[in-house]
This record gives structure tokens, sequence and C-alpha cells, in this order.
């Protein structure tokens, strides 16, 4: 789950995670509200997005006055930002970050992830602060420094010190980076991040270690143990689609594509989207209807996947264990029914109860196009929407 | 022959009188698996009775702890179907109680209790299959896990796969062409993990009834092109590869929580061009897995080895 900067922030200040201090500013005068109360002249105008890039898109200002705050926030709020990680149609800024501005002396890059192939939460730290640090690993890896943290230790000052050491932090300074790294590392664990990023984090004139920008993104595993993060939700950074999606606890993405797709089981439904695209047709979404769908969550599917106004058929894929052929087959016509599809519905069943469950879609009386095998299905069912 | 579980492995389950726990045991119970116990802490004392398909009554005596239920029945081998807030603990519990094998069923269990499972268990010899798997099913002889039965046949091509559904395609595909298998082993979809493609590997490489295998991943991590490089140096049997989420977009997770292409990292091309330069044929499409293993043996002359039993 992704959460906005100045939310991150929050997080983090409650860690004894320096950060530069601020308000969150939904309109022009609760903006100018913000930047009166601040402690420094200057103040740089965030827009508040779930998704990087905005400063090269005109959504990070610096204001010298409180005119200059006025105008860019007037300018900001409301304003379509189209950055690299936004996508052409680009997001609406809703929220504003107003922030005291610092003098910054240098930039650097610290970021913790979880390692797979370790199997622990590693630290990385680069002297390249402000670049995307994708870019630093393609082009200059030697400047990524890494460490492993042992979560039955956590990160030991040592280490944090060998990073500090790394990317060439002033000497007197690296006792503050140090604490930085340490509360960064207990926010992230006491949290469940799968993410935190501190991109850049800045040396300051006034001889402060800070979190100029902070990513935090949280596993959605263990939301259930944090209300609080789950609070901080933002709906309209999220597409209604999924979000319809995950009060049925159905695992669903939008596409750009027109055939939707059903199907059971998360492995099988990635590869029925590539079985779609392999026959010449785009895939409208993901959808993973899991193993216990009931006819209730068959027909919910089917409704979120025909919201979409691109969707012009769908493939239905099934490969049920515990899942039961008849059980599908009867959300199927259910949802045919209930919402009156006229759109091509191609159906594979394969697995348990398949005999019945075909008996079931013939003799529904609805056009429903049975498959004998997925690439069958798939093939059918591309055909139709042309 | 085959991997991990065979006839005469008994097996616990922890969550046995959950109703998934109950479900799943008896459908093993069905298969012929010897279910010998469960675990529900609380309910140590109690018997789950369960009607099987064919009539016959089973009893299972009902343990508070692993250790206990292992020390009463000889259990070397635990399932677990507990919720995600309580099943890294009852992972850790298994393995301090010396479990051989443990496979864990659950999804949606937090990555960082994963995380501390996984230093948990350095050090000590119990395997952990999963978690978010289907489970391990030796045909014929032990099925441990939520895969439907009746489509895989005893032969000799081991399935290892990150995908529970997936596998249930690749197998069907390969039974209704005759051949059979070894062992189908479902790894999970989750970022950190038990077992990777390379542990069940060498386990596929080792086992004298194995003489092919089929390796199904996913987009996200670079397990699959670990296991290629691994395969290239140490494999002495044909290797049959497929990978789902080729049209997937970056930075989304589709559903499994380990199916994220993040950093640039994980795509499903990077993964194909490897396990192709290590000599992996990999099928097009899912819908070929089958048939690309049977032209892989026919170029070696061996198809006959796997379709006559």
């Amino acid at each position: 789950m992704n959460i906005h900067e100045y939310q991150g922030k929050e997080v983090l200040k409650k860690y004894g995670v320096a950060v530069p201090n601020g308000k969150v500013a939904y309109t022009v005068e609760e903006a100018v509200e913000a930047a009166e109360s601040l402690s420094t002249p200057v103040v740089v105008v965030k827009a508040q997005i779930h998704a990087g890039g905005r400063g090269k898109a005109g959504g990070v200002k610096v204001a010298k006055n409180i005119d200059e705050v006025r105008t860019y926030a007037t300018e900001i709020l409301g304003k379509t930002l189209v950055t690299h990680q936004t996508g052409p149609e680009g997001k609406v800024v809703k929220r504003l970050l107003i922030e005291e501005g610092c003098q910054i002396v240098k930039e650097y890059y610290i970021g913790i992830v979880v390692d797979r192939g370790t199997g622990r939460v590693v630290m990385m730290a680069s002297e390249e602060g402000g670049t995307e640090i994708e870019e630093v690993a393609a082009t200059h890896p030697e400047k990524i420094f890494k460490e492993i943290i042992d979560p039955a230790v956590g990160l030991q000052t040592f280490q944090a010190r060998k990073l500090a050491y790394s990317i060439s932090i002033p000497n007197e300074l690296v006792g503050k980076t140090v604490k930085f790294m340490q509360a960064l590392y207990l926010a992230f664990v006491d949290k469940d991040c799968s993410i935190a990023e501190i991109n850049p984090l800045v040396v300051t004139a006034d001889g402060n270690v800070m979190a100029l920008d902070a990513k935090l993104n949280f596993d959605p595993n263990a939301l259930f143990r944090h209300k609080d993060i789950q609070e901080l939700r933002d709906l309209d950074e999220e597409d209604l689609k999924e979000i319809e999606a995950s009060k049925y606890d159905l695992s669903y993405i939008a596409l750009d594509g027109n055939i939707g797709c059903m199907v059971n089981g998360a492995g099988l439904a990635m590869a029925t989207m590539d079985i779609i695209k392999y026959y010449g047709g785009e895939p409208a979404n993901f959808l993973d209807v899991g193993g216990g769908a009931t006819t209730e969550k068959v027909t919910e599917a089917f409704k979120i996947i025909l919201s979409d106004e691109k969707v012009n058929g769908i493939f239905v894929n099934i490969f049920g264990g515990i899942m039961r052929c008849d059980v599908i087959a009867n959300g199927v016509v259910e949802a045919a029914s209930q919402l009156g599809l006229t759109k091509p519905l191609v159906v594979r069943l394969e697995g348990t109860n398949v005999g019945l469950g075909k008996q079931i879609l013939a003799g529904s009386g609805l056009n429903i196009v049975a498959a004998d095998s997925m690439a069958d299905g798939a093939r059918k069912i591309v055909s139709l929407v042309q | 022959m085959s991997i991990l579980v065979d006839k005469n492995t008994k097996v616990i389950t922890q969550g046995i009188t959950g109703a998934t726990g109950l479900f799943h045991t008896k459908g093993a119970l069905d298969y012929g698996t010897q279910m010998v116990g469960g675990v529900t802490p609380g309910k140590g004392g109690t018997t789950v009775n369960i009607t099987l398909e064919n009539g016959s009554e089973v009893s299972l005596p009902v343990f508070d702890t692993v250790a206990a239920a292992k020390a009463a029945t000889g259990a070397t081998a635990s399932v677990i179907y507990v919720p995600p807030a309580f099943a890294a603990d009852s992972i850790m519990e298994a393995v301090d109680a010396e479990l051989d094998l443990v496979i864990c069923i659950t999804e949606g269990i937090p990555v960082l209790d994963m995380v501390k499972v996984s230093r948990y268990m350095e050090g000590r010899s119990t395997v952990l299959i999963g978690p978010n798997c289907p489970g391990v099913i030796t045909p014929g002889e032990c099925k441990i896990g939520i895969m439907p039965g009746y489509i895989h046949m005893p032969g000799y091509v081991g399935v290892v796969s990150r995908s529970g559904t997936l596998t249930y395609e690749a197998v069907h595909q390969l039974t209704t062409r005759g051949i059979g298998q070894s062992s189908a082993v479902g790894i999970g979809g989750d970022p950190v993990k038990g077992s990777e493609f390379i542990d069940i590997l060498k386990l596929f490489n080792e086992d004298p009834g194995t003489k092919a295998v089929i390796m199904i991943g996913e987009i996200g991590g670079t397990a699959e092109e670990e296991a290629a490089e691994w395969i290239r140096e140490h494999m002495t049997k044909p290797v049959v590869g497929f990978i789902g989420g080729a049209t997937a977009p970056p930075g989304k997770r589709m559903g499994h929580a380990g199916a994220i292409i993040s950093g640039g990292k994980g795509t499903a091309s990077e993964k194909i061009a490897v396990l192709e330069a290590c000599g992996i044929k990999v099928a097009p499409t899912p819908a070929e897995m089958g048939s690309t293993l049977v032209s892989v043996l026919e170029e070696r002359g061996i198809l006959n080895a796997f379709t006559s039993h």
C-alpha cells in the first residue's frame, strides 16, 4: 500500500527520523496558513501524489514569500501532473505539502528493501542522491553500498557507520546519520514496510541530516495489524475497480485492453493474460477469483470486469481443484442473467465436476461459448471481439 | 520414485479443527495419504472424525502441540492450514519439534514474519515448502495440499512451480499424453520462501525416479535465473520451462506477493532469455508446457521411457 510523502514523513517523525517541518494543505488558504505557521521565510510547495518525478513535472516549487505560496498553491492544486511514473493520463493534485525550506549542501540516497535472495532486510546507500536509484544501479553499481541486516539483532551501529563512511558523510555528521539510519530501520520493521526510500537524504548548511523526500510502501499482507496505516489510504489515488474488487476479496488489476478475464489462481491468471496477447488480443484486466469462490463472488467479479467500458468480451478460464466447476458455472450463469450480458463470453472449465459444469452452461439458454482448452478459449475470445 | 513424500510419509495437520484444515485432511485421506493426527492448541485430547468418500470412518487424534503430536504418532511431516497472523509461529513450532518436512499452505503471511522464520530455520534440518503454496504430491502415494489428486498419474516427470493452478495445467497436459509425474512441488508465490527452485531441482536431480523436469516460474525476483545457472552446471536430466507474466505491467503485484516487477528487475523476458541461454527450452504459451516437454524428449529419443509404465 502506498501513502503520500507528507504521511510518510509523519510516520518517520514518530520514530525520531529527522524530517523538515511541514503541513498538509487541501486548499490555497490552508497552504497560506501552513506557510505562515512555519519558521522559515522560504517554504517549498509540493504536490502530493502517489508517483515520483513531481519536481520535473512542475509539481515542486520554492516560494520566497507568502504571495508566492499563494501563487504556486493556486497553480498546482487541481493540476493534472504527468510524470514518468503516472502514465500519460497523469494524476490530479488534491493535496499539497507546505514544507520549511533548507540550504542543501549535498544529496544522498538511503533505501531499505527486503532482499528475496537472502530473505533479509537490506539497507542501501549511495552518494548519488536525487537520481533514480535504478539508473545508478544500471550505470554505476559500485556506487551503491549494502548492509544485510540480521533480524535477530537489527541494524547494528557499526553497519550504519560503515554505510555512512562508504558514502562520504562528513565526519562530524556521521553520528546523526547513524541515528537516522537506525530510526529508519526501526520504522520499517515496526510498521511492516515493503520499501522505504529516502531520496534525497540531505546534509544542510546548518549541520542537519534530514529526509528531504520519503517514500514508504507497506506490505499488504501485514495491514491487518496496522489500523493506523490503513487509515492513510487515499482512495483518489487508486483505480475505482481495484477498490471495489478489494471489498470482495478479489485480486484485480486494471489493464488497457478489451478482453476481460476471470481466472482461479494468480499464476494461471497471469498466464491467461499472456495467452490472450499471444493470439493477438489485449487483456483488459488481471483477476484471480481465488479458490473459495461462491456464486456471489463470481457475480461481483463479472460486474467489476464489465464496469470497464473498454471490455468487449470476457474469457473465463477455470482449472478447479477445490473450486468445483458446477459452482463456477452457476455463478457465471447467474451473473450473466442478472447483468443482461450481451457481450461475447467464452468459458473454459477443467477440473472437479467439469461434466456437470459444462452441462449447466449448455442448458442455461445464454450465449456462452464453451472452450475445450486454454488455447482454444483464448483463440475464440480473440476472434469474437475482433 | 519421488522426492519429499511417499506412501510411507506420516503427516499431521496444523490447524486440523479449522474448516480448511479439516476439508483438506479429508482430501488427503481420500487420496491415500497417511494422515495420522493434527494440532490445534487448546483442543488436545479430542479427536476429529472424518467420513471418507468410500464410506469408511477415520478418527484422528488432536494435540495441543506439534511435539506431542510427533511423539504420539511418529509423524515426520506437517501441513499448515493456519491463518496468516499465526502461520509463521506454526512453522517455527514445527521446526522446533524437528519435523523433517513442513508444508505451509497459508497465503498472506506478512513478509517480515517470513524474514524471521528464515533466520529461525538457519542451522536446522527441517525442510520448509511454501508458504502460499498448493503443497506437494507424489502421485499414487501421497498428497499433501489442495491440488486435485485425480489429474495426476505416477511417472517420471518432476514438476516444480510457483503457481498452483498453472501446475495443474501442466500436470493435466502431461497426464492426457500418458506421461506421469514422479512428484509435483508447489514452492509458492511469496517472495521469501522455505525452498527455492534450486533446492527442489537438486532433489529431482538425485532422484532415480525422476527423468525430466518442468519448471514453472513467473515475474518477480531472480530465482528462475539462479536455477537456470545451476541447471547448466549440475543438472543431468532435461528441463523444460514456462514463465508466466510476460504481459504483466511493472510495479504491480499480480496476485502473488512475490509476483512483482520492481526496479526493472524480474521481468518475464529476462527470465526466458536466461533459461534459454542455459539450454532450457521455454514453452511459448501456457498451453504448450506438455508439448514442449514431449518435443524435447523426442529430440533425445527417450519419449518412450516416459509413456510406457
